[in-house]
């Protein structure tokens, strides 16, 4: 059978099916981030208050299908489409049951589709976490539900892919970190998938009439269970991302296969608990559950994270020291390619999810600290430092990658790629600092006008909280302009870019195979990694940069920790 | 090229950590282990913490708790929807309730006064959020929770709802004075 494409740039084999599958789950991805890209516009407008764009019907709407299209669907078909490069192409696998993938991609977009008819029709305007007893349309939830079944089965052909790899011998030795890394990720997401169907399901019979009544507060605590956990798919998988561009870009091993992959397991055993994040200051749940869950029993969740914190960044710095950059302790980050796109996306988003994102993360999960933070406009600062810089910033990045490897056209616009994620990174970090300044003087999330202009009684906020909400603004127009670049150069690739297979055509860049004989029959078998000299580093520091990069993070997170407890001890005794 | 080729060593799991692994993750550790006790420590000896104090309720018997104290301690109205303002006793049991789009009643306490503040919602979730002070709770309907709070700064407070609750939610506005 022939049926896999070698790839004469990168060296990688492609399963015919697989590729296809890669295609039209980045495409739909895609589209999913222009919808989410074209809302985020309105919602800024609407939030810097000299603008205040939208009436509050309008800007609900749009904040609901914003939350929806850019945190679940671009993230997930994206992730699907990483699920099986890390099965499929990495293992030089044939991909299980591409019928059964067809199935889950058909499922996901006909729910994603279903959802947005529901928020776009207008009685569906209930955000992303659709607290009941607000309610949706019916399809509004059946919407959710499909999508979830098909990322389900595409989870399944990914194990099942493992599985035939594994049987067919199709590589010596273990599965590569990236892999073990997707592994992860796709373990996470049944869990949270289960999550998803054990509160969606019943609260779609509830809109329909079959069940009378739904616990408010058990909503919120299953409903988190999938909320938060996805994002713990997100994490999993954009670590796994990073570690991949580290292999690409810098050619890097591991620093130890051991320390990485241990960290990944703590993320499968604890990340999915802080589903309590959410339920910090609720009714009726007890500290000792509060304390427990939202520090991911101890803080090992947070703890795999500060080791890939270390050993992506690490494992780049080994590299170049390798390729002779040894000067100092920066001279391998100062020579790093800051104009390769795939590499500027990866390293921004791992400065911003660490030192933003992380700590931002870690500090208002505290179970009393969150009591000064919960639902004020600080909350979605910290997920756009983790869900827009790190994990959209990285998948753009591998975007840039995958251009020419996989859909066989060169990148158009080069110019502006390199400045994309710069242009993006920019402008989220402003967005990001400002809603946190903002958040600090408790301006609300969620709200279509800070100036509660109709209300009965009066209250304003502090003329600062209006200025960092301007510049917020500004953050945000600056984003969605990066945004827009990187679809323009992306899709504009696809239809435009030089073809680097003569059958690369049109229909070609969205899923359809290249000609016949552009396959061969399977590869031969993946080989282990070439030895290295001295594995590890045992005796000396390998990587003295990113250890003193991490120490700076420490210190970063330790100080701003022990600010917010200060805060806290300011305001009114609560017992 | 190997973080996405098979590990070089078929026994990857014997080959020793590097240093600056092994030293980072002790530090990590330490760290993670203070944030975690830092919250136990807080219950012990710090004076900002939940009661945990909370009952199953609904909207038939929380609606009259908070209008006989409406009845019992109105001090005065104020704007043009009458929305009463009550003065309850230092130390006493305080109803407030959030609805669409109200919090009811407006209160007025005394300074450095603890009150047993109890919140819930007739209808969606709402969100307490007292400011310019930045207190945020969460108010579920079917629930009632209960705080114990010592207002120690005099001066006009007001309560947004922070927890998206339809079309009026950013005029959903309530009000506490704290009185010296």
């Amino acid at each position: 059978m022939a049926n896999f494409r070698l790839c004469p740039d990168s060296g990688l084999f492609f399963d015919r099916n697989a590729e296809s599958l890669m295609k039209v789950n980045a495409v739909a991805a895609a589209v999913s981030l222009l919808v989410a890209g074209l809302l985020a516009l309105g919602v800024a407008l609407t939030r810097w208050p000299a603008v205040h764009l939208l009436p509050a019907e309008q800007f609900y709407m749009f904040l609901t299908a914003h939350g929806l299209n850019a945190l679940i669907f671009w993230i997930i078909f994206f992730e699907i489409a990483i699920l099986y490069f890390a099965s499929s192409t990495l293992l030089r696998c044939r991909l299980a049951a591409p019928r059964w993938a067809w199935l889950g991609f058909a499922l996901m977009l006909i729910g994603a589709i279903t959802t947005n008819v529901a928020i776009f029709q207008g009685n569906s305007s209930v955000m992303m976490t659709s607290y009941v007893p607000m309610q949706a349309a019916p399809h509004f939830y059946l919407g959710l539900i499909l999508f979830a079944v098909g990322a389900l089965i595409g989870c399944f052909v990914f194990f099942g892919t493992l599985v035939v790899a594994k049987n067919e011998r199709t590589y010596e030795g273990s599965i590569p970190l990236v892999t073990f890394g997707a592994m992860t990720a796709a373990i996470i997401a049944v869990f949270t998938i289960a999550s998803g169907a054990i509160i969606l399901i019943p609260t779609f019979l509830w809109s329909i009439g079959y069940i009378g009544y739904i616990d408010p507060e058990m909503y919120r605590v299953i409903w988190w269970g999938m909320g938060h956990s996805s994002q713990q798919i997100n994490v999993a998988a954009h670590v796994s991302v990073w570690y991949l561009v580290a292999g690409l870009v810098f050619g890097a091993r591991p620093m130890s296969e051991k320390v990485s992959r241990f960290a990944f397991l703590l993320y499968i055993f604890f990340l999915q608990l802080a589903s309590a994040h959410h339920i910090l200051v609720d009714p009726g749940i007890s500290s000792e559950w509060k304390i427990f869950n939202t520090s991911y029993a101890m803080y090992l969740a947070v703890l795999a994270s500060m080791v890939h914190g270390l050993t992506v960044p690490g494992s780049m710095e080994v590299a170049q020291r390798l390729k002779g950059y040894n000067h100092g302790l920066f001279e391998w980050l100062r020579k790093a390619p800051w104009s390769n796109p795939v590499f500027s996306s990866t390293f921004i988003s791992i400065i911003i999810f660490g030192f933003i994102g992380g700590i931002t993360g870690v500090v208002m999960g505290t179970e009393q600290i969150n009591l000064i933070i919960h639902n004020t406009i600080y909350v979605p600062a910290h997920f756009h430092a983790t869900v827009a810089v790190g994990t959209t910033l990285t998948f753009m990045g591998l975007t840039y990658y995958l251009i020419p490897v996989l859909f066989r056209r060169q990148m158009i616009l080069p110019g502006l790629a390199r400045w994309q994620p710069y242009l993006f990174g920019a402008g989220m970090t402003a967005l990001i600092l400002f809603m946190m300044g903002a958040g600090t003087m408790g301006v609300a999330r969620r709200s279509a006008d800070m100036t509660f202009a109709g209300a009965a009684l009066t209250y304003e906020y502090p003329g600062m909280a209006f200025t960092m909400m301007g510049l917020a603004g500004i953050g945000a127009v600056l984003a969605v302009i990066g945004g827009g670049a990187y679809l323009l150069v992306t899709v504009g690739s696809l239809v435009f870019g030089k073809k680097l297979d003569p059958s690369a055509g049109f229909l070609q860049s969205f899923g359809v195979p290249l000609s016949r004989g552009a396959y061969t029959a399977q590869p031969e078998i993946l080989p282990m990694a070439a030895p290295v000299e001295e594995y590890g580093s045992a005796g000396h520091f390998e990587a003295p940069g990113t250890f003193a990069l991490a120490l700076v993070l420490l210190i970063s997170f330790v100080v701003y920790y022990f600010i917010n407890w200060k805060y806290l001890a300011s305001v009114w005794p609560l017992s | 090229m190997s973080t996405y080729l098979p590990p070089a060593q078929r026994i990857w799991w014997n080959v020793p950590m590097g240093r600056e692994e092994i030293v980072w993750i002790g530090i990590a550790l330490i760290w993670c282990l203070i944030m975690f006790f830092m919250m136990p420590y807080w219950h012990v000896y710090g004076k900002q913490n939940l009661s945990n104090e909370a009952y199953q309720t609904t909207p038939a018997k929380y609606g009259p708790k908070v209008q006989a104290m409406i009845d019992k301690y109105t001090v005065r109205t104020e704007t043009d929807q009458q929305i009463p303002v009550v003065h309850p006793p230092a130390g006493s049991d305080i109803y407030m309730l959030a609805r669409l789009w109200q919090w009811w009643p407006i209160m007025e306490l005394e300074k450095g006064k603890s009150y047993r503040l109890h919140l819930s919602s007739m209808d969606w979730n709402h969100g307490f959020s007292l400011q310019p002070i930045n207190i945020n709770m969460q108010v579920v309907p079917g629930y009632e929770m209960v705080l114990n709070i010592t207002p120690d700064v005099a001066g006009t407070y007001g309560v947004v709802c922070n927890e998206y609750c339809g079309i009026g939610h950013s005029t959903m506005l309530g009000r506490i004075y704290v009185k010296e």
